[in-house]
């Protein structure tokens, strides 16, 4: 299917499109999903992510450019019937979880803080690679976000939440550094659409899964693992996005209609006004997926000649005579009488006496001899 | 003059360091470039099997011509450098335990003659089958050793025995810095940040306020000749949850991967579902060969489960490789200079307990945990192991009953005594079930501030007498800066149970420091016994390069004893938590206790009372109209 891919592509710049092709605006993608539910029942919001993750995955995108942040563990709770798991579909038919995933904020670090901090870049110097969001102006960016909201607000972990206002000072603070190219953001909560309204920022698309006032609603709970396992409008996302392939055409258009009303009891909700170009001319692939262009050649490289490995003993003519020893693991006799380091600075012994000694001869300096006589 | 001499040296020395560590950084960051590069090429070929194996064929090729090469060098007479030579070893020990529950213990070896810390030789770049996002960690914070575990469950000792290699429920950091680092403090907190980046796990929670210094326990297990315990960290989280996001990073660590060799066998679905799971990753130098003259690294990974014969077994007493991880062994990791499998046999001399196929001549004996047990070896280098289907499955099926397990000699629980949310007490009980030997131990217990400890009331009872430690060493706690630390170093009584009790009392934190869970409790990590537990059987001192990877973790010293490390349970203790919806409910209350009260008030002193005429009916409202017109007064 690789070479299919790419001589489709080829095919493409040889004849038509040749100049649409390499103008286009993005060079690389980057995803953050992020479940902010905690608690067993809230099982179908990690399963939402983790669809999506899995769709992500799939289309090209790689887990160096994927910030996944769950705020519980589901698949090896102690209530899942099956550990390692997370199924999206009723009788276990699809393992969303897999064996190749990495989370790279789970549990409590899933605050509110920490993702605006991933979005606009402002992380402390010692965060890991994999922790950070490192989109630069050119990057296509998928934001999806999933968990139980209402009018204007995302609840996080059950204790905090974020506002729409906040998202969209995020968003302008990328849009002020230059960190995205183009931003998708998708959310699924009750009341979705509110949290896209006050948007400001330029090259922005949002769908989200309800209008205000209504409730996104769930799918279907599964007998066995007691929950329901996933919310209508990931799910029919999901269907709609196991059918895209790397190569696939299908457009933003399509995606709008994901879900109509009489699928998800609510109405999915768009917004396009911010976005500079046409939705329909919008690829899938290019926030889903990580389509790189690629430019064959038939001519032939040189290469360098192969580096010797560095030479790691200098001098192994001389050997060395004192042979190394490991270190007693238990060593009774020296731990008894080691003596406890202080690391605390205390005064020496005689310090306090002297001190006395000090000030009572000073004392007596000042206020004269005749006192001893009276004390003595 | 000599002092402003060493003060020159000094600064030169300070200097040039400074200036080596801007490139450390820059190749810490290409290489995570690198590494993400390569993995995104690997991402978008779909294929990515093929291309994996491919780069495997051509390091087998190679590491042909490096074996033959170290041969000819080994002597080191010659004085052509040799290049640094590494290998990897891998094996998977099977031990039944008594209860029809198994024990799988995997470990992965790799040898490297290299020095990361050594100063004035080249940067080392050149990584084979050492993975080099752990050597670039191990240069950049002059890491001495590294001791890293996530585990998932509690090893029950009275039900089966001893680990080879144990490990606290939770994850578990302990690392020993080189003696040159001069700001540990700092160190360790960039190396628990990359660390939780590698491994997925939130280490990034480890801080002053769980991190402890132990003054006498977890001396070095590698080579090492000054033990400072200012360079010693322990820190322990005991809430971490693994899952198969710890065990993916876990895997891209082999050589190998999880494409060839005993790592195939790693399923998430199974190894999860069991009763204890544990994966490790320990750094440290060793002795290269057995004069022992020079350092080389060894970097171990190691993973054990037990499965549970309800849950994985189905009930029924019948092991195979199929069944404990959905996979049967197709061929050994190409990479690997020895891949095989034991099954401890030890209890079955004539094959009355359980029978094992496929059979298999080779047999080894060693010394472990004090005792001599004896083991099938099914070697995976060769091809006869595979037999004609070119797939190996080990099948165990039980035959009778077994009896009782010896007990273990050292066996430790811990638990909180007390009611209410106030106070409580701490009980840690060690058991010492040998028959008349008596042995030290050292426990070493690290509490949370939030229970403060009042050590005048710690008791030392065994045998209902009070045993006074020979060792004592308490670092009292600072609210929210530093944890508690007590190590004390106590004589067990032969045949006899000790118990340590101290009373706590419970904090109240401030209302932001709890958790989204409050409820749940706050956990306590395991108290840590290490002892040296007389053995049954005089354990070898010598090093070998031949022992198998399970008997020689430990360095043995003398022959009477062996080395163990006891962990007991974390606690969990619920702290009081406040009622979060007080707040609210505070607004609401007094916002009505004010609107009512005030507004009352309000009314009785400004309000009048007018009468108010009704409204008159249609009819009388026209008249009205029509008399307004004319002038002449309305009516009433």
């Amino acid at each position: 299917t690789d070479y299919n891919d790419l001589y489709c592509l080829f095919t493409l710049v040889q004849f038509t499109k040749a100049g649409q092709f390499f103008s286009s605006g993005h060079t690389n993608n980057w995803a953050v999903l992020v479940c902010t539910s905690r608690f067993w029942f809230n099982y179908r919001h990690v399963a939402n992510t983790l669809s999506v993750y899995r769709s992500v995955k799939r289309l090209g995108i790689p887990d160096s450019h994927i910030v996944l942040m769950l705020a519980d563990d589901m698949a090896c709770n102690y209530r899942n019937p099956k550990p390692a798991t997370v199924f999206s579909h009723k009788n276990m038919e699809l393992n969303v979880y897999g064996d190749d995933v990495e989370v790279d904020y789970r549990g409590y670090e899933v605050t509110v803080e920490n993702f605006l901090r991933v979005l606009t870049g402002r992380l402390p110097p010692s965060t890991p690679r994999s922790k950070r969001l490192l989109s630069d102006d050119r990057s296509n960016i998928l934001i999806y976000l999933t968990g139980h909201g209402g009018n204007g607000f995302l609840k996080f972990q059950d204790s905090e939440e974020i506002s729409n206002m906040e998202l969209a000072d995020a968003f302008e603070q990328m849009w002020q550094k230059r960190r995205y190219n183009e931003l998708l953001f998708i959310i699924d909560t009750c009341q979705g659409a509110s949290m896209y309204e006050r948007f400001y920022s330029p090259n922005l698309m949002a769908l989200a899964s309800s209008q205000v006032g209504e409730d996104s609603l769930s799918h279907q709970p599964d007998l066995a693992i007691g929950v329901h396992l996933m919310d209508k409008y990931t799910f029919y996302l999901l269907e709609f996005l196991e059918e895209v392939h790397p190569a696939s055409q299908a457009n933003m258009n399509d995606l709008f209609k994901v879900c109509p009303q009489s699928q998800c009891v609510s109405t999915p909700g768009h917004r396009t006004d911010l976005f500079q170009r046409d939705p329909g001319s919008v690829l899938i692939t290019d926030f889903f997926g990580s389509v790189r262009k690629v430019e064959i050649t038939k001519d032939t490289i040189n290469l360098t000649s192969p580096v010797e490995p560095p030479i790691q003993r200098s001098g192994s003519g001389d050997i060395q005579i004192e042979s190394l020893t490991y270190v007693d693991q238990l060593p009774v006799a020296e731990i008894i009488h080691q003596k406890p380091k202080q690391k605390d600075w205390h005064p020496p012994d005689g310090f306090i006496l002297g001190l006395w000694t000090l000030i009572l001869l000073v004392f007596f300096q000042t206020y004269g001899i005749k006192h001893l006589k009276h004390i003595f | 003059m000599a002092a402003h001499r060493c003060g020159l040296s000094l600064v030169c020395i300070l200097f040039f360091s400074s200036l080596a560590h801007p490139s450390r950084c820059d190749t810490l960051e290409k290489a995570n470039d690198n590494t993400a590069t390569k993995r995104s090429i690997s991402e978008v070929n779909t294929d990515g099997s093929v291309a994996g194996e491919d780069m495997n064929e051509r390091q087998w090729q190679s590491t042909d011509v490096e074996v033959n090469r170290s041969d000819g060098t080994k002597n080191s007479e010659t004085f052509t450098p040799a290049p640094a030579k590494d290998q990897f070893q891998e094996e998977l020990v099977i031990r039944p335990l008594h209860s029809g529950d198994i024990y799988a213990s995997f470990q992965f070896r790799t040898l490297w003659d290299t020095d990361f810390l050594q100063e004035g030789q080249k940067k080392v770049s050149h990584y084979r089958l050492f993975p080099k996002s752990l050597g670039q960690v191990l240069s950049k914070f002059s890491v001495q050793e590294l001791h890293i575990s996530f585990t998932q469950g509690f090893w029950r000792t009275m039900q089966w025995g001893q680990p080879f290699i144990p490990s606290p429920p939770g994850a578990e950091l302990w690392v020993w810095f080189h003696h040159t680092v001069s700001d540990v403090d700092g160190n360790w907190k960039e190396l628990t940040n990359v660390l939780s980046g590698i491994f997925c796990a939130s280490l990034n929670f480890i801080d002053m306020t769980n991190t402890v210094q132990p003054s006498a326990s977890f001396k070095p297990l590698g080579l090492g000749n000054a033990t400072d315990h200012r360079f010693l960290r322990y820190a322990t989280l005991p809430r971490e949850i693994v899952c198969t996001e710890n065990l993916t990073p876990w895997k891209k660590l082999l050589p190998c991967g999880s494409k060839a060799g005993l790592a195939v066998l790693m399923k998430s679905e199974k190894l999860f579902h069991s009763s204890f799971h544990s994966q490790a990753v320990h750094i440290r130098p060793i002795c290269q060969d057995e004069q022992c003259t020079s350092k080389a690294w060894e970097l171990r990974q190691t993973l054990n489960v037990v499965f549970d014969h309800y849950t994985s077994g189905q009930g029924k007493k019948e092991w195979s490789l199929f069944k404990m991880f959905s996979r049967t062994l197709t061929e050994a990791c190409p990479l690997a200079s020895s891949s095989k499998v034991y099954v401890d046999i030890t209890d079955n001399p004539e094959g009355e307990l359980f029978e094992l196929s496929p059979a298999t001549p080779l047999l080894s004996q060693a010394v472990v945990l004090g005792d001599r047990r004896t083991y099938s070896v099914y070697d995976l280098t060769r091809a006869e192991t595979f037999g004609q289907l070119r797939s190996f499955n080990l099948l165990l099926r039980w035959k009778g009953d077994s009896g009782d397990m010896l007990r273990p000699l050292l066996h430790a629980e811990r638990y909180v005594a007390g009611f209410g949310l106030q106070t409580g007490e701490i009980h840690t009980v060690i058991y010492n079930n040998h028959p008349y030997r008596a042995f030290p131990v050292l426990l070493m217990d690290s509490v949370p501030w939030y229970l403060q400890l009042y050590i005048h009331t710690l008791t030392v009872t065994s045998k209902s007498r009070d045993n006074k430690p020979s060792y004592i060493h308490y670092q009292p706690a600072k609210d929210r800066h530093r944890p508690h630390l007590l190590e004390m170093l106590i004589q067990l009584p032969p045949h006899s149970m000790t118990e340590v009790t101290v009373q706590f009392e419970r904090a109240l934190l401030k209302w932001t420091e709890y958790t989204p869970d409050p409820n749940h409790g706050f956990y306590v990590g395991s108290s840590v016994i290490s002892a040296l537990v007389p053995s049954m059987v005089a354990m070898s001192t010598n090093f070998t390069q031949d022992q198998p990877l399970f008997s020689s973790f430990v360095p043995v010293k003398e022959e009477s004893s062996y080395f163990v490390r006891v962990y007991t349970e974390p606690l969990l203790v619920n702290l009081p938590t406040p009622d979060f919806s007080m707040p609210y409910n505070v607004i609401c209350l007094t916002c009505t206790v004010v609107a009512v009260g005030y507004g009352s008030f309000y009314n009785l002193l400004t309000r009048t009372f007018q009468v108010d005429e009704p409204s008159p009916p249609l009819a009388k409202r026209l008249a009205n109209f029509i008399r307004r017109i004319r002038g002449v007064p309305l009516l009433a």
